[in-house]
């Protein structure tokens, strides 16, 4: 054979180039090794050969190689997704329909992103859009502005972690930097962006000096919301947040307001949900009470107005502020609030899941 | 604060459900956390008779009694009380029960005789400290009457959750205060066993300085201590308290001490009010003065602990030094003994401020300082001393000598504040009737001064409330106790705000969305972390040492999230966050913050599956080159990614490096494949909105070169190469495959190039292309160098 002439080879292969499109798989495949084989195939070979031919002669047989070799890889591919789709059509009977198909990986949102955009988005049906801002700020913003007093006890509801950011400014004189403890200062960067009316809802990022336990995180997340216009009052506040309650949890939810403290707030107001899981009756996750506490409410005290310029006697507002975390953990049962910093993958696939 | 239910009782004089306590204080804004029944263990305990005693065969000290329950069965109990008598009855627990102490019952043998129960002293029921001997009861009760029965010791302790700008609730008459309104009742001071009434003379006002009983008393700090009362009461006897008095301090948590110091916490947790009570005759003058410390003055408190004062700092001084610090904890040295038998009993209000920052600096929290620095009454001096003094009389005797003076140099008032009915009504949406308003103000312990006038009406806060300083304060007392739950929920119309959405609020949903679809999982991590290079801000008061920076990177928190998820043996791991990094700003300023996100890839790049035999391969850098240009278009879609050092970047436009990819270093377990991430800027600005651009009607030539390329010569310098050169025809090219071996000579690869053309407006003729490769070819050719693979 390697003593034959080129030109009689390439007529050789020719008939074979017709039987491509009557093989089988298994035939394919041994056809396809001798005819284009890197290392034994036959054209192959007579394409490395074409150094030793005579240039006139090289020209020649070259193309009409070369011409051969597309069409066998052409005539091979034809055949090969041929076979493949005989398989598909014509072996439907013996094929085992439960095999598992072939999937892509898939991704998600993390659940407290989840429940957030959708806690957000009940409130932006309510003509609330979101405002955002700095994790770190003065003390003045996260406290004085909000009408903590100075070195009060109040602030021990807050533990808070301080930066060290250089200059003379220390903890306690309104200037040193921390990090915001709630989303609150938000409100006042809002209301001194201009007139009234304000309607926002303020996602973000929060820090409390909390060891990390199954149900503390020194860092979590919060959204806060704020109204003030004319003529808001204690009875919005209610009718919006069981608006929300409604919406979010179901439509049989009811609330209850208790009454609390915010140095932000007067008056200030815890609200209860009734429990999702027994609806009111008690069970372990309400811890027997039939109701959940779910967030922390109020009308914007007159000196929180006041301090951002805006009118305390003209213009009313509330305020309110829940823990998406905690809300998460409620819906889906999560017992350990640490699982939703860990990115286990396999809790993030089941979370992925869930609504 | 803890509440004794039974406490409560003695105030409002009617039987009270701590349940219903506990619902009625939530509805007024004192949640309870907690109710604890007292005395669990003597449920199952009886009354028994003893009918007969007899010595143990086989101790001296021990004896054999018979005892009757009144159930029938005479047990035999043995027992090693000394006063053991028979016919006498005796709180008995029966085989099974389980003591206050945790112990429960067996019946078992105590050498060599079977007992079967336990006759029970005081200590064992957790009624005292009595361990002398067994509990003997005079009662009619029969055998078998349960004890807590016949002995009404059953009470139940609420654990109240108090917010700071009511320390009233600190006190039980503050919590009675606010039960009796909600039961539409009154209430009183529980009577004082064996006392007949209060029979202290009123304190004689002073100014900083007075006497009482011999010893001299003097303000010279009234910043730190606007007002101090005192009194000397002489043959006290300290001993013991009484039953009531040690059931009322052990039922709030305090231990009882003796019955002066039970007497003073006994007010504090009645009236808010904390007290001291000094051994006379170890004051050195005799004096008591509210003074600051002095420079290097030290003092041993109760605790035992030698501590060094501040001249910050308010302390209690005799006439050689300090013997308290003021509202945090009393001296060692002063404090009352079994061998006292004078007292000096001290009734201050310390500034909450000063006591606070004292509390602090010396790390020393009291029930004393806790009050203080959420304000006590400043004005209720006299009822507390009043107070004190009673009960003191009662159980250890002693009468006062001398008037008790009350120091007061700068006399003040309660505020009065203005209310206007129209701003209840502005504020909480409703009218509220006049007579409702004074109804509610008055069930505080507000005077209503005037009826309305000028539409407004002038109000007297009561002393114990610190929180009433302003009309709003009032609106919210109101609606406290007009109830939230009976105003109207309703969504009435309103304006919706100006401010749009956040700009930096859509940007961070489009890039979640964009890589949830590249199939990546969001994590959330802290954004704490250790020290991470000379950007890194540090936190003053940081959890630990690791968590002591705030981070400047993403990067590092998501390789140990994939370290976390091979501790798991999970291998294919993919997560982004969306967060921010902190980054040292000028000196005194707020940090530096930047919105990053940033991405891990390791482990398969599909689920495998059995069409390929179960395998699939590990991601690698070309995975990581197309989802970094995916973020880098989310994030910052102004910038290019291009390679620099190694690395991709992405750059922005001036050059800025905005975002990185590339391999990463974690701590691997041999098993698991490399991992590879990104992390780059978000920027702020608002995307541009995609405009449509027509779509191709005549169909498309291709074109494949394969290339012969030298070392040096990239892709990307090819392909603009071939753009360029390409005409306006030329609409994409695409790399097709990279080819190293046989065939190609050393330090070359074959580059093989997929040039799309296209006229939009006509069918392309070959020739078109034709003329057109050939000048791509001969400018690679002529520029660059390079030919086409020979084939
Ligand atoms: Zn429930």
């Amino acid at each position: 054979m390697a003593e034959s002439h080129p030109q009689s080879l390439l007529d050789a292969l020719r008939p074979r180039l017709a039987a491509v499109a009557e093989l089988d798989a298994g035939a394919l495949e041994a056809e396809q090794i001798a005819v284009l084989g890197r290392k034994s195939g036959a054209l192959t070979a007579l394409l490395r050969s074409l150094a030793t031919l005579p240039p006139e002669e090289r020209r020649a047989v070259g193309a009409a190689a070369n011409e051969l070799r597309q069409a066998f890889e052409a005539a091979f591919v034809a055949r090969s997704d041929a076979l493949v789709s005989d398989a598909a059509t014509a072996t439907v009977a013996q094929r085992d329909l439960t095999m598992p198909g072939r999937r892509r990986w898939v991704g998600a949102e993390h659940p407290v992103t989840k429940v957030v955009d959708e806690i957000c988005e009940i409130f932006h049906g309510l003509g609330f859009n979101r405002a955002v801002g700095p994790e770190a700020e003065t003390e003045w913003m996260n406290f004085g502005a909000l009408n903590f007093p100075a070195d009060h006890p109040a602030m021990d509801m807050h533990d808070t972690f301080y930066l060290d950011v250089g200059g003379d400014a220390r903890p306690g004189d309104g200037k040193a930097v921390l990090l915001r403890t709630h989303t609150s200062p938000v409100q006042i960067r809002t209301m001194m962006e201009g007139p009234p009316p304000y309607r926002v809802v303020i996602p973000g990022v929060v820090y409390r000096k909390d060891p990390f336990d199954p149900s503390h995180a020194p860092v979590f997340a919060q959204i806060e919301g704020l109204a003030v216009d004319e003529g808001i009052s204690f009875v919005d506040l209610k009718g919006t947040l069981l608006h929300f309650a409604r919406q979010f949890f179901s439509t049989s939810t009811k609330v209850r307001f208790r009454p609390s403290f915010f140095p932000f707030t007067e008056p200030s107001a815890e609200m209860d949900v009734s429990c999702d899981l027994c609806g009111g009756s008690g069970c372990s996750a309400c811890k027997g009470t039939g109701w959940m506490e779910i967030l922390g409410c109020g009308m914007v005290h007159p000196k929180v107005l006041e301090n951002c310029g805006v009118d305390a006697e003209r213009y009313t507002g509330f305020a309110f502020g829940m823990g998406p975390q905690r809300i998460a953990m409620q819906r889906y049962g999560i017992p350990d609030i640490r699982l939703l910093y860990e990115g286990d993958m396999r809790f993030l696939d089941q979370m992925g899941r869930a609504r | 604060m803890n509440v004794s239910r039974r406490w409560l009782e003695a105030f409002l004089r009617r039987p009270l459900e701590s349940a219903d306590v506990a619902s009625r204080l939530a509805a007024l804004g004192a949640t309870v956390d907690a109710i604890e029944e007292l005395h669990p263990g003597l449920g199952q305990v009886v009354v028994a008779v003893v009918r007969e005693v007899r010595p143990h065969p086989n101790a001296d000290r021990l004896r054999l009694c018979d005892v009757d329950d009144g159930s029938g069965t005479a047990w035999n109990v043995v027992c090693g009380a000394p006063n053991v008598t028979a016919g006498s009855k005796y709180p008995f627990a029966p085989v099974g029960a389980t003591l206050p102490g945790g112990l429960t019952l067996e019946k078992r043998k105590i050498r060599g005789e079977v007992s079967e129960g336990m006759l029970c002293s005081a200590r064992e029921l957790g009624l005292g400290q009595e361990h002398d001997g067994i509990l003997e009861l005079t009662t009619e009760a029969a055998p078998g009457t349960p004890f807590l029965e016949v002995f009404d010791l059953a009470d139940e302790r609420l654990v109240v959750d108090v917010t700071p700008n009511r320390p009233d609730l600190l006190g039980h008459k503050g919590v009675v205060r606010e039960l009796a309104f909600s039961f539409g009742t009154t209430f009183r001071l529980p009577a004082v066993p064996g006392s007949d009434g209060p029979a202290m003379p009123t304190p004689v006002r002073a100014g900083a300085e007075a006497t009482t009983g011999g010893v001299r008393v003097a303000i010279e700090d009234p910043i730190g201590c606007p007002r101090f009362l005192g009194a000397v009461m002489r043959g006290v006897r300290v001993g013991a308290s009484p039953e009531w008095l040690r059931a009322r301090v052990e039922a709030v948590g305090m231990r009882s001490i003796n019955n002066i110091v039970d007497a003073t916490n006994c007010v504090m947790f009645e009236l808010n009010q904390p007290m001291h009570a000094y051994d006379v005759a170890r004051l050195k003058g005799p004096a008591v003065i509210a003074r600051r410390a002095r420079a290097g003055e030290r003092l041993t408190t109760l605790d035992g602990t030698d501590r060094a004062l501040a001249p910050s700092m308010t302390v209690i001084a005799d006439a050689d030094g300090a013997i308290g610090v003021a509202g945090v904890m009393g001296g060692a040295h002063s404090e009352v003994s079994p061998e006292t038998t004078d007292l000096f009993l001290e009734c201050a209000y310390f500034e909450p401020q000063g006591v606070r920052a004292a509390r602090r600096q010396l790390g020393l929290s009291s029930e004393a300082s806790y009050r203080f620095e959420r304000g006590v009454d400043l004005w209720n001096g006299p009822e507390v001393l009043r107070r004190a003094v009673e009960i003191i009389q009662a159980t250890a005797g002693g009468t006062l000598d001398g008037e008790p003076v009350d120091l007061f140099p700068q006399v003040s008032h309660p505020p009065r504040i203005f209310l206007r009915p129209s701003r209840v009504a502005q504020v909480l949406g409703v009218e509220v009737a006049w007579d409702a308003i004074e109804r509610y103000l008055v069930a505080i312990g507000a005077t209503v001064v005037s009826k309305p006038e000028d539409g407004r009406i002038a109000v007297d806060v009561p002393g114990w409330r610190p929180d009433l300083v302003a009309e709003i304060d009032l609106v919210e007392e109101v609606a406290r106790l007009h109830g939230y739950d009976d105003f109207p929920t309703e969504l009435r119309p309103f304006r919706v705000g100006d401010l749009p959405n956040a700009p930096s609020e859509g940007i961070d949903a489009a890039i979640r969305r964009g890589l949830v679809a590249e199939g990546l999982y969001e994590v959330q991590t802290l954004p704490l972390g250790p020290e991470d290079g000379p950007e890194s801000v540090r936190l003053l008061n940081p959890l630990s040492a690791e968590e002591g920076f705030m981070r400047t990177a993403l990067l590092p928190s998501l390789v140990r999230q994939v370290e976390g998820n091979w501790a798991a043996h999970t291998r294919d791991v993919r997560l982004f966050e969306l967060g921010t990094v902190f980054l040292r700003g000028e000196a005194g300023m707020p940090p530096r913050e930047e919105r990053r996100v940033a991405g891990v890839l390791t482990g398969a790049r599909e689920p495998a599956h059995w069409s390929s035999a179960g395998k699939s391969p590990d991601v690698d850098h070309w995975d990581l080159r197309a989802l970094f240009e995916a973020a880098a278009a989310l994030a910052y879609p102004a910038s290019m990614v291009q390679v620099e050092g190694g690395e991709w970047v992405a750059c922005a436009p001036g050059g800025r490096i905005v975002g990185r990819a590339r391999a990463l270093e974690a701590d691997a377990p041999p098993w698991a494949a490399a991992v590879v991430g990104f992390e780059i800027l978000v920027d702020a600005i608002p995307r541009s909105t995609p405009a449509f651009v027509a779509l191709p009607v005549n169909p498309a030539v291709t074109r494949d070169l394969s290339l012969l390329v030298p070392a040096g010569a990239t892709a990307a310098d090819l392909g603009e190469a071939i753009r360029s050169a390409g005409g306006r025809l030329l609409e994409a090219v695409v790399v097709l495959d990279e080819y190293r071996g046989s065939g190609v000579p050393a330090g070359h690869r074959g580059l093989a190039f997929r040039l799309r053309y296209r006229a939009p407006d006509r069918t392309l003729r070959d020739k078109e292309v034709d003329a057109s490769v050939t000048k791509v070819l001969k400018v690679l050719r002529e520029r660059h160098g390079i030919e086409l693979r020979a084939s």
